[in-house]
């Protein structure tokens, strides 16, 4: 039996370092490469030793497919490639490749320029291994080898982001990498054509919520900001600087256009403009609006928005900030918000979780005053928002995704082992499908049951539609008669003949014969005619014939009466039929058991 | 002399040719039956090849056949259709038979038989499926012929199993199209059973099948397109009237999970019809013992389908729902259902906060993190994440990628939540969503809705504040729309009402232009919700109890907002004058006036009543000025002779009358001012008549007649106006009209003939008049008996010897008729109004010049509102009149024109300006015209059945007619500079 196996190298049972191998009628694949934001040492990376323990991984890996270009999915690529070795390809969505090279470089930076490690990948890797990346589109199916090819799909999330069909033969996968069902300002929502593949590989981030409404939070957030401005308050929104950033963007320049607002709106440059522009490139991966206006106006240029300077910190009147870093510990956005906290007309938004130690968690927990480095405090008069825009598929949006998708196994990763263990139960409750959660180094076996294509002989066709009935329902199964030929690495269907002919053999003639003792008080020749007229009764439609020498023939069947001089009343039949015949010569026999009907005459 | 003689043998010859040309016709068309055909027939044996031959017949299919020529093209075409070799031009042949049997008169049986013996030769799929089309055009073409029907049911069902799809679509259309339930009953009676009706798979054979089986067969055919084509053609029974059995109930629901979406979106269809069919039959739930009724399991069929792969299905999902009115409340709600989780903990969803917020007297929402922080556990167990049913199909609906099924999901809450007020109330929060949609279309629709199932809730303060928060868009429709919505809303609290009279004067300070609508929308607010307002009045108008406060600018627009949403609470709530200071009593008097559609009259106590106020006011008023005009009316009736020396006084009296109560009485504006204008004209033109110059000698009357003239020319006018700019006239009122235009044309013509020398120009207008007389005639020949007296009653009787008589005399009789006639009495119809068009935008108040490079174009943006105007999208037209005297007159395009309610339409447009270079900033005017033709009075009479004769051609007159009042706009061309 022909196997699918899965192993997550990260990612299994666990949110990050997302690393999957697949192996696939016998090829090899890679999903994702990446790291993990919480480790600083050798557990940052997947653990390569893994598939090799010396030597460069590309004999091993058939290729490399990358979902998206969050760190989580992508961090660990130029290691893997340049470091450790990799020289086959690597598959990406053209914003992915876009956007990666400039993740890297900045987390390259920050881990060597800031923290001061050696031993790192440098830009120059980097821009190396990007030279192996060979770019996807959607929908596009793309051979890898003559057997493996793969197709990437819609998945939402953030721009560029794909969830992968791998298929070899009739044996397939689905990767989603992260997805997401619900379309927001700025993508539209993840889908799949009904694929069915063995094995459907999701992501499990929210595996035990169900999100409310969008709306909701996004008439919470504007009318938020709104009321701030109005006030001739300040509004710092401390982002990362892709994904969700746009999204709000978006979302604040349609209300401001919308409602006609004139407050200014900044955002900080640097990481941003270059991701910006490539936002503004890929407006085909947007969702239905940007792509609708898109004739008018690239929603992306935006009007209202404009680059921050750091001599506006201190300017009056209202305004709408987005800075850099997401989580209050760094940079600009800390800046700004020292110089803002004091006032209670001003307000701060987090847009997404806070890790535990930033300044983000601590307000986020209502902490009124904070200590600075040079024991200064800080107290924080402005108000304090939450409000979550996460872009991954709840509970619900997974649920949904295996109902387009239809797969005939499911296996869950990036995810808390506990709440996988809820969605697993709910999967094979609902679908009664079987759902594997394996930890990472573990691996999950699935059996396939591959269709194998057979060649099979125009002739032979032929020849059974000749042999007339229905024609053929290709969702029915129905039987034929035929040689099977494996030869060269190709199955053929053939007629028998055929086959004797091309592999030299001779036919053998198989032939069964079988005694049936009768009492039958008529002469041979009289039983011999009674046999007759009875099967010609009751076969009807089947050429019966009685032949000069005595015998009765039914179509191929050649029944035979004789008795012995003593007993003249038992009479023994001699049935005689060829293999292909066996249907009708096993009715016959039994038919002929039961002895002849005295009502018939002898005439 | 000698150039003239050819001229005369030219003429002769010319004469001579003319005779056999007339009795051309009738043999013309014999003569192409045949040719028409041969001609074919000889373009088809010339085709060397298939492409020769295609073209050929394409042509040929362009050209139209006369019915009696049908049945022998058809026979020359199978004639080649058999040799041909080719399979698109047989292909092609097929079709052309087909379009050809649609021939008016022409009836297609007689190539019924024709067309079938094809079937026995043709082995293309492709012509085939054409074969069974040109078969199905047949049949639609005779649908009474149960023997041709019964036929081509026959044909269908043994191509049936035909391999190519096209062929079995092509089938099962036909059955759709013709097959009958009792087709079954037929065979019985016969006792053959044709071969045709065979299941798929050869199985069948054995016994009798009506049409539905044979068709619900084909659900499950391989091939997607037949599976589609198979439950189109069931719902074509369906429509066709036949009832389908439950039995395919199955079936249907099972397709709803096919793999291809054009089969699910066909059998969500299906699902809904059968649920309309039988909705109160019992369905098993599959896997437990309980029962459904079958529309509320087909409702939660179809909400399922809500979340679809494919938006096509969705849109036509959502849609469905929006039509399943006679589901159970219990799954109704379900659909706006979403339980939340947050880490297997319950959580509650925003909706539900807010309200709990509000019911809990907290007034604004908890700003700290982890306010939504889940709470309960959920049962593991318990929690079912695929919703079964019809579980928050519109949590999905309204949440989706694309705005198209978004909208749909919209208009199905807004049926349903017509049809139930409990699932309304359920709906609000989610509608109120809806306000922040990306896209305009689905905010607007939002809005519309909610005004629509408006009169059955009542908004929370924290709803109301959603609502308002839209105020500020940018968007005029969407503002407006929202204006509109708040007029219909009902509020709970004095708190709503005051929160919702600040956000609409901050509406009213950021965008000015809205000033009508916000004054309309708190007269509305006022007048709903009087008991509300009352607390609110000291602080509305900034009284004081021991001070005297300054009093409030009256020309302040939020002043006179604070004043409407007042007054009107004050009509139905006596002690709120009380309240009153002296100044709001005399600012209520000037608004009474200035704006009395906005400011309902108050019975004020004591000496603050004004008389004069009081005397038009009160429910009796307008039927007292009803009877006053009639009164007026009657007056003037007794008016015999208009030469009587009373008359004229009487006359300009009554249309001073009329006029003043036109603008008292705004109901009976229409009315009072139609009269007027039509007295107007019997005024002018007994002034014309009574000119001397009637006597004078001709050279001397040259200079009254220029005051004649004048008056002939604007009592033509005026008749147009009579005539186009008044809806709810009926034929007795344009037979009126049509007469004074006919006798203000007789004096033109009898001026002309005065003032003219010689006969050659009167002949031709002469001429022209007489035709008019009889168009006249024609077309109101209802209204002859009415108009015995006056002066076409008396034209008439003259009429043998007016087209016989000489122009001389004609002008002479139509002198003496005009003097003698009488006064034609004016019977008004029952509502007759005014057809208004008001310019809004511009406003014609700006002094900033609108600069532009000359050359060049710039948009000038107009809103108007029109009144009572009939089709405008082909009358109301834009004129703009530049200082030069130039003017362009633009078209609106028919999108431009919406329609807020009966009556009235909203012109909101752009109009390209362009000049050449000012030197300085100069006015352009810009007014609205009302184009009419008087073809189109004709066309309806003549559909109206009261005259047969063809329309006159040439007596159509077009024009333009200027209404509302002209708006003067700055513009300033600029010198490019290069």
């Amino acid at each position: 039996m022909p196997e699918i196996k899965v192993t997550p190298l990260g990612a299994g049972q666990d949110v990050g370092r997302s690393c999957i191998l697949v192996s696939i009628g016998g090829k090899n694949i890679m999903l994702d490469c990446g790291m993990h934001m919480g480790y600083n040492d050798d557990r940052r990376f997947p653990d390569f030793s893994y598939i090799t323990q010396q030597g460069r991984l590309t004999e091993f890996l058939d290729c490399v497919i990358i979902s998206h270009f969050h760190l989580d999915h992508c961090g660990a690529l130029p290691y893997m490639s340049e470091m450790v070795g990799y020289d086959g390809p690597i598959y990406m969505t053209h914003p992915t490749k876009a956007i990666c090279p400039i993740l890297l470089e900045d987390f390259r930076k920050i881990t060597v320029d800031k923290k001061g490690e050696t031993n790192f990948f440098t830009s120059q890797m980097i821009k190396d291994c990007m030279k192996k990346v060979i770019p996807l589109n959607l929908h596009q199916t793309v051979q890898v080898d003559d057997e493996l090819e793969i197709k990437a799909y819609y998945a939402g999330h953030v721009l560029g982001a794909a969830m992968v069909q791998i298929k070899v033969g009739s044996e397939s996968v689905v990767y989603t990498g992260d997805y997401n069902m619900t379309p927001d300002r700025h993508l539209g929502a993840a889908w799949i054509d009904k694929c069915r593949p063995d094995i459907l590989i999701s992501e499990s981030t929210y595996a035990t919520t169900i999100r409310d409404s969008k709306r909701c939070r996004e008439r919470d957030f504007l009318k938020k900001v709104h009321e701030t401005v109005e006030r001739g308050g300040k509004v710092l929104i401390p982002v990362f600087a892709l994904g969700r950033a746009q999204e709000l963007c978006i979302l604040l320049e349609t209300f401001w256009e919308r409602m006609n607002m004139k407050a200014p709106i900044y955002f900080s440059t640097g990481l941003t403009e270059k991701a910006n522009h490539y936002y503004k490139l890929f407006i085909t991966w947007t969702n239905q609006k940007i792509r609708k206006t898109f004739v008018q106006r690239n929603m992306f240029e935006f009007k209202h928005i404009k680059a921050f300077d750091r001599s506006y910190i201190d300017n009056p009147g209202p305004m709408v900030v987005f800075a850099t870093p997401g989580m209050l510990h760094a940079g600009l956005s800390l800046q700004i918000f020292r110089k803002w906290a004091g006032n209670e007309k001003n307000m701060i938004i987090m847009p997404g979780y806070c890790v535990q130690g930033t300044i983000g968690h601590k307000i986020l927990n209502g902490q009124k005053k904070l200590e600075l480095e040079n024991r200064q405090t800080l107290e924080v008069k402005l108000q304090v928002e939450y409000m979550s825009f996460s872009a991954h598929a709840d509970a619900k949006g997974i649920m949904q995704l295996i109902r387009m998708a239809e797969p005939r196994n499911m296996l869950l990763v990036h995810g808390e082992a506990k709440k996988m263990e809820f969605l697993k139960d709910k999967i094979e409750q609902e679908f009664s499908i079987n759902c594997f959660m394996p930890a990472n180094g573990e691996t999950s076996t699935v059996a396939t049951n591959p269709s194998v294509p057979v060649d099979i002989s125009l002739n032979l066709l032929k020849r059974e539609m000749a042999l007339g009935g229905p024609l053929p329902d290709p969702k029915k199964p129905r039987t034929m008669h035929g040689t099977l030929i494996m030869k060269d690495n190709s199955l053929r269907l053939v007629s028998p003949e055929q086959a004797l002919k091309e592999l030299g053999l001779s036919e053998h003639q198989l032939r069964f014969t079988c005694r049936v003792q009768l009492q039958d008080a008529h002469s041979d020749s009289d039983t011999h005619i009674r046999i007759y007229t009875h099967l010609k009764s009751v076969l009807k439609g089947y050429t019966i014939q009685h032949l000069p020498d005595g015998t009765v023939m039914v179509e191929s069947i050649v029944i035979k009466v004789s008795s012995s001089p003593e007993e003249p009343n038992t009479k023994v039949l001699l049935l005689s039929w060829s293999y292909q015949d066996e249907d009708l010569g096993s009715f016959l026999s039994t038919l002929l058991k039961k002895g002849l009907p005295a009502a018939l005459s002898s005439m | 002399m000698a150039a003239h003689l050819k001229k005369r043998v030219y003429e002769e010859f010319s004469k001579v040719v003319q005779l056999p040309q007339e009795e051309a016709p009738a043999k013309k068309l014999r003569l192409t039956k045949p040719s028409k055909s041969a001609a074919l027939h000889i373009d088809l044996c010339k085709a060397s090849n298939p492409t020769d031959a295609l073209q050929y017949l394409l042509s040929f299919a362009r050209s139209s056949v006369e019915a009696e020529s049908v049945e022998g093209v058809v026979r020359i075409l199978l004639e080649h259709y058999y040799k041909e070799q080719d399979n698109s031009v047989r292909l092609k042949i097929a079709s052309v038979i087909g379009l050809l049997s649609k021939t008016q008169n022409f009836n297609p049986e007689s190539i019924l038989d024709d067309t079938l013996n094809t079937f026995n030769t043709e082995k293309s799929h492709q012509v085939l499926a054409q074969l069974l089309d040109t078969l199905l055009v047949i049949g639609t073409q005779l649908p009474e012929s149960p023997a041709v029907r019964h036929r081509l049911i026959e044909v269908a069902c043994k191509h049936l199993s035909d391999t190519y799809f096209g062929v079995r679509n092509k089938c099962l259309q036909l059955l759709g199209c013709l097959g009958n339930v009792d087709t079954h009953l037929n065979k019985d009676g016969h006792g053959s059973v044709p071969p045709g009706i065979v299941a798929p798979g050869g199985s069948g054979g054995i016994g009798v099948r009506d049409v539905q089986s044979v068709i619900s067969d084909y659900f499950t055919d391989q091939d997607p397109r037949v599976r589609t084509a198979a439950i189109k053609a069931m719902l074509q029974l369906h429509e066709r009237g036949l009832k389908i059995q439950q039995a395919i109930y199955d079936q249907a629901c099972r397709l709803l999970c096919d793999d291809y979406e054009q089969v699910r979106s066909a059998a969500v269809q299906m699902v809904w019809v059968l649920s309309q069919l039988y909705p109160e039959s019992i369905v098993p739930i599959p896997s437990s013992n309980e029962q459904v009724r079958l529309v509320d399991d087909s409702f939660g069929k179809i909400s399922h389908m809500v979340s679809d792969g494919s938006w096509v299905v969705r849109v036509q999902a959502a849609k469905t729902l929006g039509n399943m009115l006679q589901v159970s409340p219990q799954f109704l709600e379900q659909t706006l259902d979403k339980k939340l989780m947050s880490d297997l903990r319950r959580k509650r969803t925003a909706h539900e906060r807010a309200k709990e917020l509000y019911t809990s007297g907290e007034f604004s929402s908890g700003r700290k993190w982890a306010d939504d922080a889940p709470k309960e556990k959920v049962d593991t167990s318990a929690v079912n994440l695929i919703a079964s049913g019809a579980c928050g199909a519109f949590v999905h609906g309204l949440e989706d990628e694309m705005y198209e099924v978004r909208n749909a999901a919209v208009d199905a809450l807004s049926a349903l939540a017509q049809s139930s007020a409990s699932f309304a109330e359920k709906c609000l929060d989610f509608l109120v969503d809806m306000f922040n949609d990306e896209i305009e279309e689905v905010r607007l629709q939002s809005i519309h809705v909610l005004r629509q199932i408006s009169t059955n809730i009542t908004l929370r303060e924290d709803q109301l504040d959603t609502v308002l928060a839209v105020l500020e868009d940018s968007s005029r429709d969407i503002r407006e729309a929202l204006h509109e919505l708040i007029c219909f809303t009902n509020v709970s609290t004095k708190e709503c009402i005051q929160l919702a009279l600040l956000e609409l004067l901050k509406n009213l300070t950021k965008y000015p232009t809205d000033r009508n609508s916000v004054w309309k929308c708190l007269k509305f607010l006022g007048g709903r919700h009087p008991t509300l307002v009352l607390p609110l009045v000291p602080e509305l108008l900034s009284t004081h109890p021991y001070f005297h406060t300054p009093e409030p600018d009256m020309d302040d627009p939020a002043y006179i907002a604070v004043l409407v949403l007042v007054f009107n609470a004050a009509q139905s709530c006596p002690t709120m004058t009380a309240l009153f200071s002296d100044h709001t009593f005399r600012h209520y008097t000037y608004l009474r006036d200035s704006l009395s559609h906005l400011v309902p009259p108050l019975r004020l106590p004591g000496r603050k009543q004004a008389p004069g106020v009081c005397g038009i006011d009160g429910s009796g008023s307008v039927e007292s000025a009803q009877l006053f005009l009639q009164q007026s009316l009657c007056r003037v009736s007794t008016i015999h002779n208009l030469q009587d020396p009373g008359a004229q006084d009487l006359l300009n009296f009554t249309i001073r009358d009329l006029q003043r109560l036109g603008e008292l009485q705004a109901e009976l504006a229409g009315a009072a001012d139609f009269s007027a204008t039509y007295l107007r004209c019997q005024l002018l033109l007994t002034k014309a008549l009574q000119e001397k110059l009637w006597t004078m000698a001709v050279p001397l009357c040259l200079k009254h007649n220029a005051m004649a003239t004048a008056a002939a020319k604007q009592i033509l006018e005026e008749t147009y106006k009579l005539e186009f700019l008044y809806s709810g006239l009926e034929n007795r009122q344009v037979a009126t009209i049509h007469h004074v235009r006919l006798q203000a044309k007789a004096l033109q013509l009898v001026l002309t003939a005065r003032t003219r020398r010689g006969v050659e120009p009167l002949i031709s207008v002469c001429e022209k008049f007489l035709q008019e007389v009889e168009s006249f005639q024609r077309l109101f020949v209802i209204e002859l008996p009415h108009l015995q007296d006056s002066f076409v009653g008396k034209l008439l009787e003259l009429s043998p010897r007016l087209s016989a008589c000489k122009p001389g005399e004609l002008v002479k009789i139509l002198q003496t008729t005009l003097r003698q006639s009488g006064f034609l009495n004016l019977q008004l119809p029952e509502q007759i109004q005014r057809a208004s068009g008001t310019i809004i935008e511009p406003t014609g108040e700006s002094d900033n010049p609108l600069r532009f490079t000359s050359g060049l174009v710039v948009a000038l943006d107009i809103d108007a509102t029109l009144e009572h105007v009939q089709d405008p999208q082909n009358t109301v037209k834009v004129q703009v009149l530049y200082p030069d005297g130039q003017s362009h007159v633009i078209q609106p395009k028919p999108g431009d024109f919406r329609s807020p309610g009966p009556h009235r339409h909203r012109l909101i447009t752009q109009v390209y300006l362009s000049h050449s270079a000012w030197t300085e900033a100069c006015q352009i005017e810009v007014r609205l015209l009302l184009a009419y033709s008087s073809a189109r009075l004709c066309k309806a009479a003549w559909r109206d059945g009261t005259t047969e004769g063809l329309q006159p051609t040439d007596g159509t007159t077009e024009g333009t007619i200027p209404f509302g009042k002209p708006v003067k706009v700055f513009i300033m061309p600029k010198p490019a500079r290069r």
